[in-house]
């Protein structure tokens, strides 16, 4: 029985490096530091913030405001780096800061007026897109030494590749959540949250402040994708990054995650990010398929992924049956 | 049984009496209609008209919310529906068969839906995520990535024309509304659907053909998404696959939350969403009037959404519940009772009733 949650991440796995394997058959170019390096850098945002949506998914929630949070804080950035003298590092703490509160309050709203993450969240959605349109309308670039600093910082792998601060940064934030959601008391309350409220309640977890911190930390991770993609970009633009949080909850069902919450691994999001990269990687390498394909086939992998996670949950749930049906009947 | 409909709705009504002052104090002039070239023209009439996508799409976004679903696909099913009609009538198709083949192109997504919530039980929430994702990219495969222009004037009037000088948007989603609404109350359907919606195992052990009657809902929201995306394609002359219905599936939701619908499913009522619909509408209507700098539109759309839904929030209407229930001196079993039922939030729609 213990194995039966952990699937879902296996087959993750096997399914990219599988996918590898065929693309690697195809073209075998692909089969380079390179390409490996690229993956990361290009998908280090969306990882980030994949991160903290697995968060919430595993408490049972959603959070949709990731995306317009990331363009809020890349535009947040641009324009106080060109309004202002203050250090880049000061404007990262302060956006932080803000996105930080920002799912704190989201997380309070949900917890305390009891309404549903979804209605929170998509409201904290439009505020947050607003509040980038507010600040410019335009693409603001982003030119300071300390960016170019940030940006040349890298590491050369043998075969050209090179390894990125912000892939970096994607892979730190991974191994970060994997040690908190296992090792620490509030993964295990994130975990039961999952499980039930109301199971959780009478666990003596503490529901307000966990769902307070899931939110923030959601919020906190979105305003860091947005720190990494300002420095990928080097610019601020509040018509960027629309429909991120899809492509992030995409991954995490991808990766295993039930959306009902409680199952799921930070692990399988991160090849779920994968993936989807790898996807694009090959369009872009066979060069006839348009990018209308990156969509459907991210589909059918969802439904795939749906499907059999049903299957899974049937075949664990059906040695059971037997006893239901004679609780039924009687 | 009138007046328990108005009671239902009244919030709905007194939000939109006052958004609709707050555009007559932005712009006095906001209640004129004028008729001109067969038509009439107002501001009252452009809430109504350009409010009709996401008013046809909360009509069956109800009806999902109800059975305790949800459906997100609305907005790529809408670009389908779309792309489908322009490329029928490029093809040399006439505006009929064009309405036709985006009306089955929806409730073929609808099925598919349903088979996957009813069928395969699959939570809806990930069910229609599936849609949502690979719908837009089956949009463009249809248009080939480009907008695909038309000129049929039949397929154009559904978008811009108007019928006894009524746009005919406005006469689509009204029709539609009150079929639906017609079908559902005098039947036991619309029963039957909020018994799914408080609890699926009883209602089935009671008798009720869950399965059928959860396909049936998610068929009517494709066929609602598929008209309000052929409105929208026939209204600027082209299917864009990128671009139409994008977010809409957001503001339907939305307008079915502010008409005071549970998202835990249960009752329902569809005229309140479609209020819900004008509500929203009436908005985007005073930002534009009071002649705010565009870049502000979400914020204050953003801020007002939050009022909204901090007064319908159950702690906040059971706060005021509590407070009313306090001052006069009533029977103390029935109170506890009431406000027991509206702890399970079961039935928080009783007590909103209670309230009014």
């Amino acid at each position: 029985m213990m194995k039966s949650p952990r699937l879902p991440l296996y087959l993750t796995m096997a399914t990219f490096f599988l996918a590898y394997l065929l693309c690697i058959w195809e073209f075998p170019s692909m089969f380079s530091t390179r390409v490996v390096a690229n993956l990361l850098t290009d998908n280090a945002f969306l990882g980030i913030t994949a991160v903290g949506m697995t968060f919430v998914i595993l408490t049972g929630g959603i959070d949709l405001s990731v995306g317009s949070v990331i363009a809020f804080t890349g535009v947040f950035i641009a324009v106080i780096l060109r309004d202002t003298s203050i250090h880049p590092l000061v404007a990262f703490g302060l956006v932080l800061t803000i996105t930080i509160a920002f799912g704190a309050a989201e997380g309070a709203i949900v917890h305390y007026l009891e309404m549903p993450a979804f209605i929170v969240t998509l409201a904290g959605m439009f505020l947050m897109r607003g509040l980038a349109y507010v600040l410019s309308t335009d693409s603001v670039p982003v030119t300071h030494e300390f960016y170019d600093v940030l940006q040349s910082i890298y590491w050369k792998a043998p075969g050209g590749g090179r390894f990125r601060l912000i892939g970096g940064v994607m892979l730190l934030v991974f191994i970060a959540a994997m040690v908190v959601l296992h090792r620490t008391k509030f993964g295990k309350n994130v975990y039961a949250l999952g499980g039930g409220v109301q199971t959780a309640q009478l666990m003596g977890v503490p529901i307000a402040r966990t769902t307070i911190l899931i939110y923030a930390t959601s919020g906190g991770l979105a305003g860091l994708a947005g720190i990494v993609y300002s420095l990928y970009t080097s610019a601020g633009y509040s018509l960027s990054t629309v429909g991120v949080e899809l492509d992030a909850i995409a991954a995490v069902v991808i990766g295993g995650t039930l959306l009902s919450g409680g199952t799921g691994f930070v692990a399988g999001t991160f090849f779920g990010i994968l993936i989807m990269g790898l996807i694009q990687t090959y369009i872009v390498f066979d060069g006839t398929l348009s990018s209308w394909w990156t969509k459907i086939v991210i589909g059918i992998l969802l439904f795939t992924f749906i499907m059999l996670q049903k299957v899974l949950a049937w075949a664990t749930t059906a040695r059971r049956k037997p006893a239901t049906e004679f609780a039924m009947r009687s | 049984m009138m007046s328990d409909t108005l009671r239902r709705i009244a919030p709905q009504l007194v939000i939109l009496a006052v958004v609709i002052l707050l555009n007559f104090i932005v712009f006095p002039g906001f209640f004129s209609i004028e008729f001109q070239n067969g038509r009439l023209f107002g501001n009252i009439i452009d809430v109504l008209n350009r409010g009709a996508p996401v008013a046809l799409l909360a009509t069956g976004m109800t009806l999902v919310i109800a059975t305790k679903g949800i459906d997100l696909s609305v907005g790529a099913v809408m670009a389908i529906a779309g792309a489908v009609a322009a490329s029928v009538v490029t093809a040399g198709g006439g505006w009929v068969p064009a309405l036709l083949a985006a009306l089955a192109a929806g409730l073929a997504c609808g099925s598919w839906n349903g088979i996957l919530v009813a069928i395969f039980r699959v939570q809806p929430i990930v069910a229609t995520l599936v849609l949502m994702v690979a719908g837009r990219g089956i949009a463009q495969l249809i248009t080939e990535g480009k907008i695909m222009t038309f000129i049929n004037p039949g397929l154009i009037h559904l978008g811009a024309g108007t019928i006894l000088g009524v746009p005919t948007p406005v006469w689509i989603w009204i029709i539609m509304g009150c079929l639906v609404t017609y079908v559902v109350r005098r039947t036991a359907l619309g029963m039957l659907i909020e018994a799914i919606g408080i609890n699926e195992t009883s209602s089935r052990l009671a008798g009720i053909n869950s399965r059928v009657l959860l396909v049936a809902v998610y068929l009517v929201t494709g066929f609602c998404a598929a008209l309000a995306g052929v409105v929208v394609a026939a209204d600027i002359k082209g299917a864009d696959a990128n671009n139409a219905g994008l977010w809409m599936e957001l503001d339907a939701i939305l307008a079915v939350v502010i008409g005071g619908n549970s998202l835990l499913g249960g009752r329902f009522s569809i005229v309140a969403s479609l209020l819900g619909a004008l509500i929203i509408q009436s908005v985007n209507s005073v930002i534009l009037l009071s002649g705010m700098p565009p870049e502000f539109n979400l914020v204050i759309k953003a801020l007002l959404i939050i009022v909204i839904l901090f007064i319908q929030s159950p702690t906040v209407q059971h706060a005021i519940y509590l407070f009313r229930a306090s001052t006069p001196p009533h029977a103390p079993t029935e109170e506890r009772a009431e406000k027991s039922a509206e702890k399970s939030h079961k039935n928080n729609q009783t007590a909103r009733e209670s309230l009014s």
